[in-house]
């Protein structure tokens, strides 16, 4: 699983870099950079709930796509 | 109209022909996407929106050549079984629109059933193809996030080809047995004949230039593909072939004269391309103006030393966060300024100095 920003949902609220990170900071101007790679299970509770809290739901879980 | 054999797409594909908006997508691919789910309901969107500043030969070869654009609307039509033609032509082009309107009531009637008109605004993004399909439907023309991809769901919810004109062109001569072989390239800045130019597929830059009468000056850098290309040095720009291998984007070629400021030059084309973003996505809106406030600073010897290390800093971070590639593209062309004129940013407040000695 990998997490994936709608940037036109986005409106850089933040509550998902105070949730989550290990894998999402903010840039300058308040929005998530997210990092592209394979969630590590250990941090998919904490995801979930980034995904969950989102407040303009701009933030989801994807599986990853399996390279051929 | 010429007739068509059973495997026109397959004649596309091996004529290794890719889209001449920009992108430089595979045409038959994209094609074969809207064949295998047209059921006779396909939307042909005919792409003469030119949204980039520098660009004319949409428009010239709208205006000059109109029944070859229209062939290739109306093969596309038949191929994929399409319901409507739309030809969104950009609000601007007004000679291009009453060229190819007075081209359509020379066509068939069965054939002019199809065609319906649609102005494009004079947007940078709006002959982007999601941007063309949202104005066609809801008549905002900005990106949005896929999917549904146009071949899926585009106009009307329907399979859509959004074509630009010039590779519509190239169909209507592919059905008439030949190859795509030219391309249309437009020449701009410190040229002697600055305009359209067709020259064949791997003509060098440096060949190009010279059938454009010549310098008028000697080139400090050239920007190979517009504003969303890049700047190279002008003794590895000769060299390079003009193929669709080569970045060229939408065709572009411009070249800046030894005398300009390259600093005062990126700087005015970054805060068109930040006042172009569709403002949806934050890291375009905010960070593109960022990125030409910046630049501006510099440009105007009033930054606080930092912006050069900001610059480099926003070039990682910025690209692949829109819904659409206009920062990304914003970013390619800020980068490559970067490198081809790293002195230049660097010792740009002796410039002004330097002038007035």
């Amino acid at each position: 699983m990998r997490l994936v920003v709608d940037p036109i949902k986005c409106d850089g609220r933040g509550l998902c870099a105070g949730l989550l990170p290990e894998l999402i900071r903010l840039d300058d101007w308040g929005y998530p950079i997210v990092n592209p790679e394979p969630l590590p299970a250990h941090l998919l509770p904490h995801a979930r709930r980034a995904v969950e809290d989102c407040p303009v739901l701009a933030i989801a879980l994807r599986r990853s796509q399996v390279k051929k | 109209m010429p007739q068509l054999g059973v495997d026109f797409i397959g004649a596309i594909e091996r004529s290794g022909l890719v889209g001449r908006g920009g992108a430089g997508f595979p045409v038959g691919t994209k094609w074969r996407a809207v064949a295998q789910r047209s059921g006779g309901r396909a939307v042909i969107v005919v792409n003469g929106a030119e949204g980039e500043p520098r660009s004319q030969k949409d428009r010239l070869l709208m205006t000059t050549r109109p029944h070859l654009v229209l062939d290739g609307a109306f093969i596309a039509a038949r191929v994929l079984r399409a319901r409507r033609v739309i030809l969104y032509i950009g609000e601007r082009h007004e000679k291009a629109r009453h060229a190819m309107l007075r081209a359509l009531h020379e066509r068939t009637e069965p054939e002019r059933g199809l065609v319906t008109l649609a102005a494009a605004p004079g947007r940078y993004v709006a002959g982007a193809e999601t941007a063309a399909i949202h104005f066609l439907n809801e008549g905002i023309a900005t990106p949005t996030t896929a999917p549904p991809l146009p071949f899926e769901q585009g106009v009307d919810r329907a399979p859509t080809l959004v074509q630009n004109v010039e590779t519509l062109a190239h169909i209507a001569l592919i059905a008439r047995g030949g190859r795509p072989t030219s391309t249309l390239i437009t020449l701009a800045g410190g040229v002697a004949r600055p305009g359209v130019l067709e020259v064949e597929l791997g003509t060098s830059i440096g060949d190009a230039v010279r059938q454009g009468g010549g310098v008028t000056e000697q080139p400090k850098a050239v920007l190979v593909g517009g504003y969303f290309g890049s700047w190279m040095e002008p003794a590895e720009a000769w060299k390079l072939p003009l193929d669709h291998r080569a970045r060229l984007g939408c065709g572009v070629i411009g070249l800046l004269p030894a005398s300009a400021c390259p600093v005062c030059e990126t700087a005015g084309i970054m805060r068109y391309l930040a006042a172009e973003s569709s403002a949806q996505c934050g890291p375009c809106f905010f960070g593109l103006r960022a990125l030409a406030d910046a630049c501006t600073r510099i440009a105007d010897n009033r930054s606080d030393g930092r912006d050069l290390s900001r610059l480099n800093r926003w070039v990682d971070e910025v690209p692949g966060r829109g819904a659409c590639r206009h920062p990304d593209g914003a970013v390619m062309f800020l980068s490559s300024a970067l490198r081809v004129f790293a002195s230049d940013f660097a010792n740009h407040g002796s410039h002004d100095l330097r002038r007035a000695a």
